[in-house]
């Protein structure tokens, strides 16, 4: 063995399990290690291991039998956004500190169901609300990447960043996330790793804790593309639980891999060419539309003309959702309840509980979408958001209608930043982290980010490409031409 | 548009049943004024003749029999509650 376990790819270590050369509980023998040094990550919040452990044993169980779905004896880590039976699943906050629920979501049940193994729960930002993961209740991730020469700490990005940092340093074979605006593909492209985010829809958001129900989907984040497409099958379909997940069938799409993308048409949208783009950014954009024309791909340029305005309607649209979605932690049925003064009533209850519970980013974001969905607001925010909404996946549709079969975009507007760096600023700059992300959370559509350089300070960068609705199989086919070309091997060097 | 006054910013942590202390509302509110200038971009669209989105796939949503198809489990569903007794949640008194 020339690898250590717990860094290899789910591909693999399915091949490896299927033949018996390793059991699964090696496999989460070596990632419950890798955990415990990699503490200083802080990627871990909720450690597993008799769960875990009990998991390998039923599915080397499986194996022994030849039975074996895709995902048996694979160690994986949740975000914690996912609601585990009788784990924590605090998603992120204060509020929900405490909480273990008596049920399981959808995804994660599936996938322990399929013999998957739980590592544990991830950290994020609260309630998926950030793009650094510094609004987390446990402190912030830390990233395995550090600048060339420095030792600063780095974010892994948000929300899902725990996630990002946790398969990015080996401490698991894969991992859950969510995305509402970019919360997968954006801490994938900063950790180098591969993340994707399904058609609205494809996934149920069952037992999910919700942030954007229009926006919310969850999906893997894993170490190649092949990855992606075994996980993201686990989890896909209909689920009676929640009336949103569409009775799409459900492909495989593994094996739309390897099938080459001659003649496809990818679309290179002028409107993403931002002012004031880094140099390498672009430099990168273009060696990915280069990587496909030498693949045979078609590769043209077109236009999404209210990309612009993406960005102020999810502000509008997301926190509307947000406030009307966390108006259930009242103190009452679960999660925290502040101290309460001689005499204070119900509504002392609610109002210090919140004002305690949640952190200074979900306050603000409660407090806006109050705003902009009150008597006198709702038309002129969020009706007109909805409007331009509406407007956004109409510029998709058109230029799918016009033939195109997938769009290139770079997945962030930098590499990752300094822990503390956009603290101190205005949080319409921590926003902005989304412009290239957010458009398919408005317009629903399955959008994948895949790691294709470093930048000159040594730090990952991801390439995003966007997918007609339903049409996953065909967008991993052209991102593992992306991964292909990029052949990024780059590893975090290990200080932790 | 709207400029975020203070008497606003008391009036919207209340509707949020969010506590913010007195002290604390001219910072809160000029903060909220700053992103509502950012969302005054949209001001800019033309969006006449548009429906509002309201759902991401062109689907109608399920329907079920209208049946119970679970519950039973008081204790299941009490146990996370910070305050629970006689199989009720507990709060504070609601009426006098």
């Amino acid at each position: 063995m020339t690898a250590a376990l717990n860094a290899l790819g789910i591909a693999e270590a399915r091949e490896l399990l299927a033949r018996r050369a390793v059991s699964a509980v090696d496999l989460t023998m070596a990632c419950l290690s890798a955990m415990d040094a990699g503490t200083p990550l802080n990627a871990f919040v909720h450690p597993t291991p008799d769960i875990a452990l009990a998991q390998a044993r039923a599915a080397d169980a499986r194996l022994a039998r030849g039975e074996a779905p895709a995902m048996c004896g694979i160690p994986v880590g949740v975000k914690d956004l996912f609601c585990t039976r009788g784990v924590p699943s605090q998603a992120g906050s204060r509020i929900l500190s405490g909480f273990r629920p008596p049920y399981e979501s959808t995804v994660t049940a599936r996938l322990w169901d399929q013999g998957a193994v739980m590592l544990g729960k991830l950290n994020m930002d609260e309630f998926a609300m950030g793009s650094s993961n510094e609004t987390a209740c446990y402190g912030p991730v830390i990233s395995p990447w550090r600048r060339r020469g420095s030792d600063a700490p780095l974010t892994p990005g948000g929300s899902s960043g725990g996630s990002a940092a946790a398969v990015a340093a080996d401490l698991c074979l894969a991992a859950l996330g969510t995305d509402t605006g970019g919360s997968i593909r954006q801490p994938a492209a900063f950790c180098g790793i591969v993340g994707l985010k399904p058609t609205y829809g494809r996934v149920s958001r069952w037992g999910i804790v919700a942030f954007a129900s229009s926006l919310d989907q969850a999906g893997p984040m894993t170490k190649s593309v092949r990855d992606a497409a075994i996980l993201l099958r686990a989890i896909a379909g209909e689920d009676e639980k929640d009336s949103t997940s569409a009775p799409e069938p459900v492909p495989d799409f593994e094996a739309a891999l390897g099938q080459g993308i001659r003649g496809r048409r990818i679309g290179i949208p002028r409107e993403y060419r931002l002012e004031g783009m880094p140099a390498e950014i672009a430099a990168l954009w273009e060696r990915g539309a280069e990587w496909l024309r030498a693949a045979g791909a078609e590769v043209v340029e077109i236009s999404l003309p209210h990309t612009r305005y993406a960005l102020p309607a999810y502000y509008v649209i997301a926190p509307a959702e947000a406030s009307s979605n966390l108006a259930r932690y009242d103190g009452v049925r679960y999660g925290h309840r502040a101290r309460l003064a001689q005499g204070d009533g119900i509504v002392e209850m609610y109002e210090k509980t919140r004002a305690e519970g949640f952190g200074p980013e979900v306050r603000r974001r409660i407090m806006i979408g109050t705003y902009v969905l009150s008597a006198g607001f709702y038309d002129a925010y969020y009706n007109r958001a909805r409007k331009v909404r509406a407007l956004i996946k109409r510029d998709f549709e058109a230029a799918f209608a016009a033939g195109i079969d997938a769009i290139l975009t770079p997945a962030t507007p930098s590499a990752a930043f300094g822990l503390g760096e956009k603290a101190a600023a205005d949080p319409v700059e921590m926003y902005l982290n989304d412009v290239f992300t957010v458009t398919v959370n408005l317009a629903g559509l399955p959008g994948i980010s895949v790691p294709a350089g470093l930048d000159a300070q040594g730090l990952p960068l991801g390439l995003q490409l966007i997918g007609r609705p339903w049409d996953e199989a065909g967008l991993l086919a052209v991102a593992e031409e992306v991964e292909r070309a990029a052949g990024f091997v780059s590893r975090p060097g290990k200080w932790w | 548009m709207a400029e975020i006054d203070t008497e606003t910013a008391r009036r919207v942590a209340h509707l949020a049943r969010i506590a913010v202390a007195e002290a604390d509302l001219p910072a809160l509110a000029a903060e909220l004024s700053g992103i509502l200038a950012f969302m005054e971009e949209l001001n800019a669209v033309d969006v006449g003749g548009v429906e509002p989105m309201v759902s991401v796939t062109p689907m109608r949503l399920r329907r079920r029999a209208d049946a119970v198809t679970d519950g039973g489990d008081p204790a299941a569903i009490l146990a996370n509650a910070p305050d629970a007794r006689e199989g009720y949640f507990a709060v504070p008194k609601v009426v006098e």
